[in-house]
């Protein structure tokens, strides 16, 4: 079947079959900083927005995709890098393989979370992107020093 | 210092923060064939036929391969420095499969749902044999699991496959069994521990292809690529000369890519069938097929003086190699080395060693390597002594650690040349507060804090046989080109050596274009293993970076018509002092590149006969549930010895990492077989690793010592750090509960359990 996705701002459309994860049809689409990390919904790797909202695109089929908006790291550059800076001066992306999904939750998170938000629901929101490389402490640094820089609570 | 000991930035950091497509996944060409694995549902069997008329008429499929196809050479995945200490013992396909996942035929399709869907049309005959999964009785069973005649080990391991014996090893320095008559004080302690996976996020994958001259080329996540190069020449049985290895970005090792886990398949469909060739291994085939720590039964007997002198030590180790050797014969060698060392006053010290087989996943290299579990065993026992003698954990420390200028107990021979274990006690009580909060406190809610202490220590390289190099080139315009032969996986190598050469050569990092690896033109490096690739390779780019120096020198001091003992050389430019007469470096850069000039290049590489330790302590505040048993992380602070950090940040983030992987591997990282020998934790789901909420706190301070054999004198990081939390963490729980744990990992039931039976 034909799938019409608006993709990072502009319409896409390609054909899948039923089956076919919204995850490989966007890394068919070439969005390559969609990652897949696991088969069972654990890891938080594939990350993308749908209409505005983090969503695992290993749990989405390309078909209940069709109509509507997705957003891939590809289409955040501009956010990505300003956050990813603070991610950087931290060393905190170590490998970079759960960056992108992580980086993609933590965008999706400022917009519902308080600039002020505690450190546990912080940890609470992005509890489903695993990252074995860092412990997860410069992470969360770099979370709080990005908090800080747009006006919320100091680090 | 301008760059060493700086945070300084990877230089890869925002092409990985923005999603770049650095990854091997991301860049497989189109027209590349997908490789699937068809996996041996038994754990010990004999294919007796294989049927593939149904599976190769589904449309896309090209090729399907069964042990009648390969080449009968014998060979090891492990990444190792040629001859291997690890046995020739498997074949691309072989008709004996010895573990669930071992590989039965591979499937290559033009798209991954035509392989997969062929993948269920084989039909396989098996002749079913009874497994050996229990491997603390493998040794010497009927049950053979290499009974084949051309099993071959290439060093003397003790290795004897008609024993099930991957290898063994004796070591005894003085008389144990006297010393240990003689001491007033003797524990004997059995530690149990399992198999972990090194679950990095991204999973094994390689692809290959002939390229235009015809050569063979694989694009793959290795920590290994120069050994990649002999696996793949030992595996198809082909010529190094016609292998070429390219290492992109890795998204996380370990270990578990020191190992060629998937290389050797689509290499093998690209030689076949003249085709590219992708092998993308799902989670479930990493966990359950990858190359996990070895799972060991560890036995400790110590004997002490009353006033809690360490007098001997006997450690005796009983590794699972699982069905393949791969690392079987080294790692086990750090349990003993790495552990009895950290003890300085030992009158006699004795380690043995026995590596079986079995017919379970085959293990490999995992961050720590043997050391993580032999210091769980030693660092346990020296606790339960403490407690036995009603002494604080940290005190009988501070009496018995190895002191900086002692020969080491059992380690190589070598001595303890830059050491601040001392002082990284002494931070680390006053950061935790630990004579506060020693052992336990009871709270209002009824759980119980309390704390936990243990040292850890690892290598450097190993001696004598690791090999790092570096090419380093001065271009037009006076740029640098830094090629460098190992491994960038995540850890951030490219940054610090480049760090390293800015620091040498008084420029801008931004001035240096750092590149590895591809084994075509990247200098020789043994890859990123071992805590090798700060000490060894940085001291070739120490030594690079001098003879560079000297061109420079050279070159313009013939340019400026000069004798080359008057100049100096700023970094920016060449000149003599006291005068105007200087050529910038830019200029010596263009006139090297005409035919007035020599292009100005440096290749050096370094080895050391020692392998200096970097040391820690870790201490752990927890939390305890006395009704459900659940343990929680509520403070880990860290305080370590590395020598000279050359990056604050990302030796910071290597130890809240490798703690937060110590973490998991005591309380939740938890490998389990079905009698059948089928891997029950083969997903994300049911092999839970450490989320953010389970992480606690974590505090990291250095007390740096200084390594006259290292580069700006530092020693190693990466594997150190996950040492500690098994001991710390057990010795809390002793703390909180009077229970000692003595087997990997303490869940909540066990806990549970425990205090229930601790009642009645």
């Amino acid at each position: 079947m034909q799938v019409t996705i608006t993709l990072n701002g502009k319409p896409y459309t390609a054909e899948a079959t039923p089956d076919t994860q919204l995850l490989t049809f966007l890394r068919d689409a070439g969005c390559k900083s969609v990652k897949c990390g696991c088969e069972t919904s654990g890891c938080g790797l594939c990350t993308v927005h749908m209409d505005g909202k983090s969503v695992l695109s290993c749990s989405v089929l390309a078909a209940q995709a069709a109509g509507h908006t997705i957003t891939t790291m590809e289409g955040l550059q501009e956010q990505a890098a300003e956050f990813g800076a603070f991610l950087a001066d931290e060393g905190g992306e170590q490998c970079g393989f759960c960056s992108p999904g992580f980086i993609m939750n933590v965008l999706a998170m400022i917009n519902e979370l308080d600039c002020d938000a505690s450190d546990e629901e912080i940890r609470e929101y992005l509890a489903g992107n695993l990252c074995r490389c860092t412990g997860y402490q410069s992470q969360l640094r770099a979370i709080r020093k990005y908090l800080a820089a747009k006006g919320g609570k100091a680090e | 210092m301008k760059y060493v000991s700086q945070a300084v930035r990877k230089v890869d950091a925002m092409s990985l923060v923005t999603g770049k497509p650095v990854y091997t996944g991301d860049m497989v060409p189109s027209n590349t064939l997908m490789v699937k694995i068809l996996r041996s549902p038994h754990a010990h069997a004999l294919v007796e036929e294989i049927n593939t008329t149904a599976a190769m008429k589904v449309p896309g499929v090209v090729a399907i391969f069964t042990h009648q196809d390969v080449p009968q050479n014998r060979f090891t995945t492990a990444g190792q420095t040629y001859p291997e200490p690890s046995p020739y013992d498997r074949l691309i396909l072989d008709k004996r499969v010895r573990c669930v996942g071992d590989p039965v035929a591979l499937i290559a399709a033009e798209t991954e749902a035509a392989a997969t869907k062929a993948m269920g049309l084989i039909k396989v005959k098996y002749q079913v044999l009874e497994p050996l999964l229990d491997f603390t009785k493998a040794k010497d069973n009927e049950i053979l699991v290499h009974p084949e005649e051309d099993f071959k080990a290439l060093c003397p391991v003790g290795a004897d496959n008609k024993r099930n014996l991957c290898s063994t090893s004796f070591t005894e320095n003085g008389d144990v069994e006297a010393e240990l008559a003689k001491c007033p004080v003797v524990l004997e302690r059995t530690f149990n521990t399992k198999a972990n996976n090194q679950a990095m996020m991204e999973p094994f994958v390689t692809f290959s292809y002939l390229d235009e001259y015809s050569r063979l080329t694989l694009v793959s996540s290795t920590q290994v690529p120069f050994h990649v190069r002999r696996i793949l020449a030992n595996a198809l049985g082909m010529s190094k000369a016609n292998i070429r290895v390219i290492k992109p970005r890795i998204g996380g090792g370990f270990g578990a890519k020191q190992s060629a886990v998937s290389e050797v398949y689509p290499a093998f469909v690209t030689m076949k069938t003249g085709r590219p060739a992708c092998l993308c291994f799902t989670r479930q085939e990493s966990q359950a097929n990858g190359s996990p720590r070895h799972q060991m039964q560890v036995n400790v007997r110590l004997g002490a003086d009353a006033d809690g002198t360490i007098r001997a030590l006997d450690v005796h180790a009983l590794s699972n190699a699982g069905a393949y050797g791969e690392h079987g014969p080294t790692t086990v060698g750090l349990v003993g080395t790495k552990s009895i060392s950290l003890y300085g006053k030992l009158n006699a010290s004795r380690f043995t060693t026995e590596v079986v087989y079995s017919n379970t996943m085959g293990a490999g290299a995992y961050r720590g390597y043997g050391a993580t579990q032999g210091l769980f065993a030693v660092e346990s026992t020296v606790n339960e002594l403490a407690a036995q003698l009603g002494m604080d954990p940290c005190e009988i420390r501070m009496k018995n650690m190895v002191k900086q200028g002692q020969q080491f107990a059992m380690y190589y021979g070598e001595t303890c040349t830059s050491n601040t274990l001392d002082k990284c006690m002494e931070t680390a009580k006053h950061m935790m507060n630990w004579d506060e909060k020693y052992p336990k406190k009871v709270l209002d809610n009824g759980h119980i804090r309390s704390v936990g202490v243990a040292m850890a220590m690892q290598g450097s390289g190993i001696s004598g046989v690791d090999v790092g190099s570096v090419e380093i080139r001065l271009n037009d315009d006076g740029f640098y080109t830094l090629l460098v032969g190992c491994t960038d996986m995540g850890t951030g190598c490219d940054t610090i050596l480049t760090q390293m050469a800015a620091e040498c050569l008084d420029c801008e990092m931004e001035n240096i274009a750092v590149r590895g690896v591809d084994t075509d033109q990247s200098p020789y490096d043994c890859g990123s293993y071992a805590s090798s690739t700060t000490y060894i390779t940085g001291m070739a780019v120490v030594k690079a970076c001098q003879a560079l120096r000297e061109k420079i020198l050279q070159q313009g001091a013939k340019m400026m018509n000069v004798p080359v003992d008057t100049v100096e050389f700023d970094g920016k430019r060449v000149f003599v002092p006291g005068t105007e007469q200087q050529v910038s470096l830019s200029n010596i850069g263009y006139t090297s590149f005409e035919g007035s000039g020599n292009y100005l290049s440096v290749c050096e590489s370094h080895s050391s006969p020692v392998s200096p330790p970097p040391m820690m302590v870790g201490m752990v505040e927890i939390d305890l549930d006395p009704q459900t048993g659940k343990v929680e992380l509520v403070d880990y602070v860290a305080v370590v010895d590395c020598g000279t950090v050359i990056n604050q940040n990302l030796a910071r983030v290597q130890t809240e990492g490798g703690l937060v992987q110590g973490i998991g591997m005591t309380l939740y990282e938890d490998i389990q077989y079905t009698q059948k020998g089928r891997m029950l934790n083969d997903s994300f789901l049911q092999y839970r690793i450490p989320t953010r909420l389970e992480a606690g706190t974590i505090r990291v301070a250095f007390e740096s010592s200084y390594e006259q054999t290292g580069p700006f004198g530092a020693k190693s990081i990466g594997e150190l750090v996950i040492n500690t939390p098994a001991p710390a963490i057990v010795n809390a729980i002793y703390n909180a509960t009077g229970v000692a744990f003595h087997s990997l990992p303490v869940k909540p039931e066990h806990v549970a359990m425990a205090l229930l039976q601790k009642e009645q």
